[in-house]
């Protein structure tokens, strides 16, 4: 039981750095990727193929996808940046496709859909697995700490007011003299490294990847999170992710209790509750349960009370 | 090494796919047209097609022409009832919200079919029968009616956009909606029209790709990148240009198979979307992107 918990607390800090990462892209900026999951999953073939088959260390592997994650995201979203934000939806989702079907089908270099097995973990085999469990929680909690830092960092910088002021107006950050293009590919990329860094935690911690691991409803979960935690809030974010976590844990519990239903019955009423759910919060609650505060700043009393003269 | 008749077969392949793809896509554009947004929603509608039309043929024991109509007109309600309750409702509040809301409906609305089929394969009825040979080119009779399927819908499509009174009202909100609305057509019904126009085809596309090999509640999703494909490199909104996008990418998913294995077909639908974007933006035929 512990372990299970020590489990679901792993993959919550997995997705709650996935949450930052999106926050940055669709919070901060206001650009859309319906392909994270795309992102993801080069982070997590990047590092595992390099630690297996080139004898890299983890470090190293992760390093290198979130490089790779970063160029690839910068890529994407620059083909994209001067049209409007609906060809990024197409872009990014094909984008996600196309590389689950490279990786089911470039059977040399990630052996198909058998998917990679036996990637290292830290000290996998010297520790006890709950001991194990307990290590990568950790790991991934200075991480998580460490993202969420940056991103504060980040959303108080300048870097971040132009964002959220290219998000409600490019026009009028363009005429303030921003560099619209660049701001945009660069939250793209800090987002998109974010994305493949959790991909790389999720290879080592689990040991095993597989194309199907990586359906676009991983990206529903994680757009679920961010709104459950609020847009452009970072402790929502990571919030947010352990409430989606919590959620998809206790629906394994209930939905088999329900009479007569078949196990492909229950991942589809898990499934449709998911999308439901995203729909529901995206209507009712498009700014998240938790909005994001924006500084007030105090407006000169006069201003207040100018009254225009016929 | 490959033959000219291999290029030849490839390319007749090519034609045929492209032809079943430009249903779907025609679809696709002609909802981004007139609601302008890109409708994700559009997988499962095709996927939702393709069981509509496999229950009609395969339950009720009906011939391929009443299942085709079938799969049409019950994806099409499906569209008008799903767009009503569900999208029509995010569309003020921008594109890429309303885009993120079809992704959730489509993962909804496929797990309905999920719930209800299971995820096994299932192939239509139909009656086997030999491929015809055209020297050295071979067709299946299947095929050809599939064909014929495609393009008479289509015929009958661009019949109703260039010679109705509501195919011209269409063509007038896609063109200027504040225009359209003075001269006092209703845009709310010409919305709910193209829903039931559009995902109608994308029924009936999948149904059609799904008569070729087998279908599964993930038809649609899977076929959805060369939908896309096939419109972005066309001009998304423009109708013609789904027509000539979806020959480009169905011409250019077989002739590829000269260099790739047949895997990564999909993945060419991809690389013309780069492509069209990176050095067209608005597709051959389309107005501007941006």
């Amino acid at each position: 039981m512990e372990n299970y918990v020590l489990a679901m607390a792993v993959s919550a800090g997995i997705y709650a750095l996935m949450a930052l990462g999106v926050n940055v892209i669709w919070g901060f900026a206001g650009m859309v990727n319906l392909g994270l999951v795309g992102f993801f999953a080069v982070g997590a073939y990047v590092s595992a193929l390099l630690t297996l088959k080139a004898g890299w260390a983890m470090a190293g592997g992760m390093a290198a996808a979130m490089l790779v994650t970063a160029l690839v995201g910068a890529g994407v979203s620059l083909i994209t940046v001067r049209l409007r934000g609906d060809y990024l939806a197409i872009v990014t989702l094909g984008f996600a496709e196309t590389i689950r079907i490279v990786a089911s089908n470039a059977i040399r270099l990630t052996n198909g859909t058998d998917g990679l097995s036996g990637i290292p973990g830290p000290y996998r085999g010297a520790l006890s697995p709950e001991a194990f469990n307990l290590l990568y929680l950790a790991i991934v909690a200075v991480i998580v700490v460490a993202a969420y830092g940056i991103s504060e960092r980040l959303r108080a910088s300048p870097l971040g007011r132009v964002l959220r002021a290219i998000r409600d107006d490019e026009q009028v950050a363009a005429v303030a003299g921003k560099h619209v293009m660049l701001f945009k590919v660069k939250a793209f990329a800090i987002g998109s490294a974010a994305l493949g860094l959790a991909g790389a935690l999720y290879a080592h911690y689990t040991s095993y990847i597989a194309p199907d691991i990586f359906v676009p409803l991983l990206t529903l979960y994680i757009k679920l999170a961010l709104l459950a935690g609020g847009l452009g809030n970072n402790r929502g974010a990571i919030i947010g992710a352990f409430a989606v976590v919590f959620l998809l844990e206790s629906t394994r519990f209930v939905i088999p209790l329900i009479p007569g239903i078949s196990p492909v019955q229950g991942a589809a009423t898990r499934e449709f509750l998911v999308a439901t759910l995203l729909l529901v919060m995206l209507r009712y609650r498009p700014a998240g349960l938790l909005p994001e505060r924006l500084t007030q700043y105090p407006v000169p009393p006069s201003a207040g009370n100018y009254q225009p003269t016929a | 090494m490959a033959s000219l008749a291999d290029v030849g077969q490839l390319a007749v392949n090519g034609v045929m796919a492209g032809t079943i793809l430009a249903v779907p896509a025609i679809g696709l554009t002609a909802i981004y047209a007139v609601l302008r947004f890109p409708n994700f929603a559009l997988a499962s509608h095709a996927t939702i097609g393709a069981f509509a039309g496999y229950v009609a043929n395969v339950r009720l024991g009906l011939t391929l022409l009443p299942s085709v109509l079938i799969a049409f007109v019950v994806a099409g309600a499906v569209g008008v009832a799903t767009d009503e309750a569900v999208l029509k409702r995010f569309r003020p509040a921008g594109y890429i919200t309303t885009a993120i809301a079809s992704i959730a409906l489509t993962i909804a609305l496929e797990n309905i079919v999920r719930f209800s089929f299971g995820n096994e394969l299932r192939g239509y009825d139909l009656p086997i029968q030999r491929d015809w040979r055209l020297g050295a080119i071979r067709v299946g009779p299947q095929q050809v009616q599939n064909l014929a399927i495609a393009v008479v819908t289509m015929g009958a499509l661009f019949a109703f956009l260039a010679f109705t009174r509501t195919g011209k009202a269409m063509r007038a909100v896609a063109d200027n909606p504040m225009l359209a609305s003075i001269k006092g057509i209703n845009a709310e019904a010409i919305g709910r029209i193209v829903s039931f126009v559009g995902m109608g085809l994308a029924g009936l596309g999948g149904m059609l790709i799904g008569l070729d090999t087998t279908i599964d509640p993930l038809t649609g999703f899977r076929s959805i990148l060369s939908v896309f494909a096939a419109a972005v490199v066309g001009g998304l909104g423009s109708i013609p240009g789904a027509v000539v996008g979806a020959l480009t990418v169905g011409v250019g998913e077989e002739l590829c198979l000269l260099f790739l294995s047949p895997d990564y077909r999909s993945a060419v639908g991809f690389v013309a979307i780069l492509l069209v974007l990176t050095l067209r933006p608005r597709g051959i035929l389309g107005q501007r992107a941006y």
